[in-house]
Formats: C-alpha cells, structure tokens, sequence
C-alpha cells in the first residue's frame, strides 16, 4: 500500500485500438450454480449474486438445476419473439436514418431478457421498463405498428405525440410509461408492489435498470423501501457493460457484481447470464415465486451486451473496440437459442430462413399501416390544439386561452 | 481572433482557465474520455489528465454534492449536468446545500462550483431533452444564474463564472451550440461563421456577470430576452418593421435592472420573451421589475410570450417553441396598445 491516499479512476479493459477483452468478466459453468428453494434463508444464497446462472452450454445443450426443460414449441415460439424484436429494432433504426423519426434505441444483443422475462410474467403483473425493453412491450400483446406509430408521433401514437420516440406505455399490457429520466421507475415498481401486498393482490411487479443508471439516487431509494417493507416486486439490472461511454465500472461494478446491491439490505442477488433466454426464465420465475408468497424483493443482475450504439445519436466506435461484441464471451442471444433448438433436432437453417422472411413481411406491413396514420412529412397530423390536453385532468382557464392564441397564430 | 461555434467556445474557456488555475476540474458523465455528448470538453481529458476531468457516475445529485465537497476543499469545479432536464436529481443539493453554504456559514465555507448544462428546446428532444428551467433557479437566492445566446459571451461569461467566488448555474441554449437560429426551422442551418459574435479571441478574456447587452439599439420598443429567442427576436422585429431595442440579459440572477429599465424609460414600450414556460417563469420577475421602475412611462401594457404552459410535446416543437410569429404578434400588441 502507498504512504498516502489516492484517487481510482476506473478504466475499461479496451478502448478503440485495443483487442476486445472480457477477463474482467466472472464466469460460471452452465450448469454449475445451485437452485435453492424459495423459502430458503436469504443469507445462505449471497453466493447466487456473484456466480453466473446459466443453462446452455457451449455445446447449445440446456444443462443443470436451472434447467426450466420446455418444450420444443415453446422456445420456437420465443426464438420468434426475439427475433421480431431484432426486425423490428432493425427497421426502426433505418426509418431513423432515412430521417423518418427523429429518434431510436436499439435493444441489439439483450432480447432474449425481454422475451424470457415476459414468458415468466403474468399479465396481472406490472412492469416498470426503461428503454430498452421493447421486446416486453411487443411480448404483452402491444402491436407493432403501435410502437411504430408512438415512434411517428402521429394520430394512432399512444402518447398524442408528446414524447420522443420509444417512450412508449400500454395501460391494457401493464406496461408503464417510459421516462427520459433515468432511474425514476424503480420506486414507483417498488410502490406499485406494495399496493398489491396492501389490497392483499398476489400480483408483483418488474422493474429494469441499465448498469450505469444503478448510479441514480431513485435506484438506492427503491432497493431500500423494498427491503423495509419486503415488496413482492422484482429488481432487474441490465448489465450491458456501457452506459454511454462510461463502462460498467463508473457505476460500481468493479468489485463487487451488481447483484450483491441489495444484500446489505437484506435482498438476495442473482446474477444471470442474459443471453441465456431459459436462464432468464428460471430466475424470473424463482424470484416471482417468492414475491407471490410473501418471500419480497430479488436483485437480478442480467450480465449481458450492448450491440448497437447507445442510441441513433452515439458514435460507439468513439469509446470502444469496433469489434467487442464479438468477442463477449456470453455470445448473442439469438444465436444461442436458435442453435440450442437445431442441436436438439427442433429447428433448421430452412425454418429459420423462413421464420426470418415472413418476420420482416410482418414488420414491413406493420409500417405500411403506421404510416397511413400520417408521418413527419406527411398527413394525417395530429392536432395541435391537443396540446394542452391531459396537462390537468380538467383544463384549466389559462390553458384554455393559450389554447386559442396557439390556434390564431396558426391560421 | 479566431472562428468559433458555441461548443469550441465554452471548451476555449475552459481549457483557458484550467492552464491558468491547476485547482479547476471538471467533472459529469461522459465528459471525460469521450468529451461528452455535446463534445464540450472534447480533448480536456487528453490535456489536463484524468484527475482534472473526471467522468462520473450517473447520478446528478452525487455529481453536484461532490462538486460542492471538492469546492469546500479548495478545488473550483465545473460540473456538467449532461441535460437541464437531469438536473432535478441534483436540485436539493443545488437548493439546500450549494446555494446557502456561505450564508448559513457566515462566510465561514464556500464552494465556488460552476454547473453548466444544456438547455432548450428546438432539436426535436420532446419532454426530456428541451427544457428550459433557469426560473426555478432564479428564484433561490445564493446562486447566480447565466445563460449566454452567442460564442463571444458563452466564452467570457464561463470564464467570469468559473472564476466567479459564488456558485453559478450556466446555461448553454443547445439549439444555438453551431449557430445563430432564428426561429424558422425550414431554413438551411447557419454557422456562427456569419455572426459577428463567432468571432472569439483564443487566448483569457471575461464578459462580467450580472451585464445585459444591448443587441441592437432602437427606439419603438424594448424587447427583453436571452438565449436563443435573442436571435428569434431580431428576425420578429424586422418582420414587424418597428425599430426595436433587443436587449439579451445575459445574467438572468443577479439582474442588470438599469440597462433594461433605461431602455423602456426611453422606448415606453416592453416585450418580454422567453422559451421557458410562462406561469411563474422568469418573464414575470422581468415585468414586475419594469413595471416598478418605468410605470410612468410605460404607453403600453408589458407584453410576455413564452412557452406554453404544458410540458415540451415531441410532435408540436414548433407549435410550442416561441417563434418569430408569436414574438411578432406580441410586438404589435405593444405597438398598437395606447
Ligand atoms: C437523470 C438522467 N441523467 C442522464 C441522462 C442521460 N443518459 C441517457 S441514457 C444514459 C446512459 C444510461 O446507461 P445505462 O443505465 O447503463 O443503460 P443502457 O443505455 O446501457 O441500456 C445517460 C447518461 C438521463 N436520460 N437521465
């Protein structure tokens, strides 16, 4: 140790230049983490937050305790979520290009969260996503081309057109409404769930971080009001290495996984390889469990990858190696269950193809329909004067009059 | 003299004042390695080193707290708050703590922190990314608040700030960071390169706080205004064809109140324009000043346009932004009142 004090500054393992490097990563073997039941004591499971659940191995066979052993059909049937997903995110991010909207996030490399964590949900359940959660709300019943008009802000948008592009939010789904501001919905899962412990409901809720929003005051607010009042409610961290340009290690994740968050606390940690849509599933259906039945909160931490750029104005390339996601040791979730199903003679580069083509058929048509409810550049428009709707839940006297001026100055 | 859009301005002044004071740092997310969104401290991080430039967690409240702590012992930093819309996270320790340290310590402690964040409307960022908070800042007393609307004064201004013993909130309208914007979103973008203020000397100089500027002199009316509305103002007035005096107040918190009420004494009319919403907004301060100083000479009711009082909608950015239409229909209403 030195003679004085000093000042970590926490470095990335590779920058642009460098050879991609994920040795900081701690990895399990599939197969190799215990799955204890759910009354267990929450001090006997502190190991669950720095291991890695998982359960496809490097051979594509689904191995181990954490096994949920499904059914072909099934993980067909998730492949094919996961996979509209990416059409979607795809045609987004060039409607956004050719300067359609004005904006888009991709949830490139994270899907399989999204999917595996809806196929484990009830739809009772209330989810608090952040923005990049898209596979969830397509998961939970809302339309493509609703999600493609909210992105259009045009007269089918949920949102009337007042907010930017993905913030999306789907009352029937249970879907709350994503918000610019990072971290603000892990409170409001934790109250939400508590107001179902209160009516005495066996509903829970879901809420989701990105590692670098770990950071926020609201994410230490809500850990501790679910720990205090043991809130049926579950805490999910995408770990997707990156925020913006600050790795994972700006939020605290150098030393300790941010499944071990909570433990201080009292909240039991699991750490998940979010690649892996039947380890996903497993660990949201033992942390679901639990909440039903009284046993409160679970952290889980998703150890997975951001593919894509932050979002359709960030340049990665600027702050980190081209090539890393290749080299992510965790793989794309994709791929890893596509080849989970043809390895066990359930699915065929033919399928695939196939499955593939009539998925971008359906994202296509979607957005010949988004469009017909009017773009940028094109009618229908929304109406202006909706602007001051939904401020109040009775518009007020001075909105009202700004309303009028609003509407002379624009004739 | 060099060519300068608003961000190589604000980075100027901040690498000019970093060679100058060793215990200048800067900290906020992405600011470091990256040089942050807006690429204001681009290259900082590669000059002053890493225990200058900070990048930081994501979390306001704990960039501004440590600010102020890094303050009491003896650092002068610069935090950037990354939107004005993220602001809130940190507003406590903005309100309780930054602002009443002196006051509450007799002079005793201090923390001389610069924030300096993006704000605004105009670049299609809905809600979260074009707000216009300065009122709610104005309004506590112990912190001065800046919002410069060309290169030249973005430059002077910071450094005047960062120098400035007292906490500041800076405010960068992020729709004029590449150039003058008058209103008219259809026209082809301008560079600060045709504006006399993108000319912008390299080296230390200071635009003090707590001056307005007269943009242009005249004699039918004064209009009040900073940040961007500055630029959409000037293309208003001349829509209008009345000879008005454009004054940008520059330091909204403390106030110039003598430039501004020499104006309307001489002119008898006033315009007050802001983006910000209008209820409570800044705009109201600026009247109720006006009307104490100029009543007798007033020959027609002050006028405010402002935002709307709703949240900024991503579809109706146009619709809500304060443009040249509603400045001009405000200027007529004063012209032709009395
Ligand atoms: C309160 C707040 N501060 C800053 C931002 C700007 N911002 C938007 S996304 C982002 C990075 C978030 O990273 P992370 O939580 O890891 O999520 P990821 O994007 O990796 O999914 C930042 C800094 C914001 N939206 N809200």
């Amino acid at each position: 140790m030195s003679t004085r004090s000093r000042l970590h500054i926490p470095h990335p393992s590779a920058r642009p230049g460098d050879t991609p490097d994920f040795s900081y990563l701690e990895l399990s073997p599939a197969g190799a983490v215990d799955k204890p039941p759910i009354d267990v004591r929450v001090r006997d499971i502190d190991h669950l937050s720095h291991g890695l659940v998982r359960v496809l191995d490097d051979e594509h066979k689904a191995v181990g305790p954490w096994n949920p052993n499904f059914e072909a059909r099934e993980l067909q049937v998730a492949l094919r979520w996961i996979m509209l997903t990416r059409i979607f995110d795809e045609r987004m991010q060039q409607i956004q290009r050719q300067g359609r909207i004005s904006f888009y996030i991709q949830s490139l490399g994270e899907e399989a969260i999204s999917i595996a964590q809806g196929m484990a949900l009830r739809p009772g359940d209330m989810c608090f996503p952040h923005y990049r959660n898209q596979g969830l709300y397509l998961y939970r019943g809302c339309k493509l081309v609703d999600l493609m008009c909210q992105c259009l802000s045009n007269t089918r948008d949920m949102c009337k057109g007042r907010q930017m592009p993905i913030m999306y939010h789907s009352k029937d789904a249970n879907m709350f409404s994503i918000s610019g501001n990072l971290g603000t919905q892990y409170p409001h899962a934790v109250g939400w769930a508590m107001a179902s412990a209160i009516k005495g409901e066996d509903h829970i809720a879901a809420s989701w971080v990105g590692d670098g929003s770990t950071a926020e005051a609201d994410f230490h607010h809500a850990v501790t009001f679910a720990a205090v009042y043991q809130a049926p409610v579950i805490l999910n961290i995408i770990n997707n290495q990156w925020a913006i340009s600050t790795f994972q290690g700006f939020a605290g994740g150098e030393r300790r996984p941010f499944a071990a968050r909570g433990l201080g606390l009292g909240i039991p940690g699991i750490r998940v390889d979010g690649n892996d849509l039947l380890a996903v599933y497993a660990v949201t259906v033992w942390a679901a469990d639990r909440a039903r039945r009284g046993g409160g909160p679970t952290i889980i931490e998703h150890v997975t990858y951001r593919g894509a750029a932050h979002s359709t104005s960030d340049d990665p390339t600027k702050y980190r190696p081209k090539d890393e996601w290749d080299a992510f040791p965790l793989g794309d979730p994709l791929l890893r269950l596509k080849n989970h199903l043809i390895s066990e003679g359930h699915w065929s580069e033919k399928q695939h193809a196939a499955l593939e083509k009539e998925l971008r058929a359906d994202v296509l048509n979607a957005w010949k329909e988004a469009q017909k409810s009017g773009t940028m550049t094109e009618g229908p428009y929304l109406d202006p004067a909706t602007m001051f709707d939904d401020v109040y839940a009775e518009t007020p006297e001075h909105l009202e009059i700004q309303r009028k001026q609003m509407l002379a100055l624009e004739d | 003299m060099a060519q300068m859009n608003m961000i190589q301005a604000i980075r100027s002044a901040l690498d000019v004042v970093m060679d100058k004071d060793p215990n200048i740092v800067i900290l906020g997310e992405d600011v470091g390695y990256f040089g942050g969104v807006f690429r204001c401290t681009d290259g900082l991080q590669r000059k002053f080193g890493e225990h200058r430039v900070i990048d930081a967690p994501i979390a306001e409240g704990g960039i501004i707290g440590t600010a102020i702590g890094m303050g009491v012992n003896g650092l002068r930093p610069v935090a950037e708050i990354q939107f004005a819309d993220y602001i809130y996270p940190g507003f406590d320790q903005v309100v309780s703590e930054l602002a009443r340290l002196r006051y509450r310590t007799a002079g005793d402690l201090t923390s001389p922190v610069t924030i300096r964040t993006p704000c605004g409307g105009g670049i299609r960022g809905g809600q979260t990314h074009s707000q216009s908070p300065e009122g709610i800042f104005t309004h506590i007393s112990g912190i001065k608040t800046v919002m410069p609307s060309n290169p030249y004064d973005a430059k002077g201004l910071l450094i005047s700030s960062i120098e400035s013993d007292d906490p500041i909130i800076f405010f960068e309208p992020k729709r004029i960071y590449n150039g003058p914007f008058d209103g008219d979103p259809d026209k082809a973008a301008v560079s600060w390169a045709s504006h006399p203020k993108g000319e912008v000397p390299g080296g230390y100089y200071t635009v003090p706080l707590g001056k307005a500027d007269i943009v242009e002199p005249g004699d039918d009316l004064t209009i009040i205004t900073y940040g961007t509305l500055v630029h959409v103002a000037q293309a208003a007035a001349k829509l209008t064809g009345f000879d008005a005096e454009i004054i940008d107040v520059r330091t909204l918190a403390p106030l110039d109140v003598s430039t501004l009420t020499d104006s309307v004494n001489k002119t008898g009319r006033c315009l007050i324009a802001h983006e910000a919403t209008r209820f409570s907004g800044y705009g109201a301060e600026l009247a109720a000043t006006i009307q104490e100083h100029c009543f007798w000479n007033l020959e027609a009711p002050i006028e405010r346009v402002a935002g709307w009082d709703t949240p900024y909608p991503h579809a109706f950015e146009w619709q809500y932004f304060p443009g040249q239409k509603r400045i001009a229909a405000g200027i007529r209403k004063v012209m032709e009142a009395g």
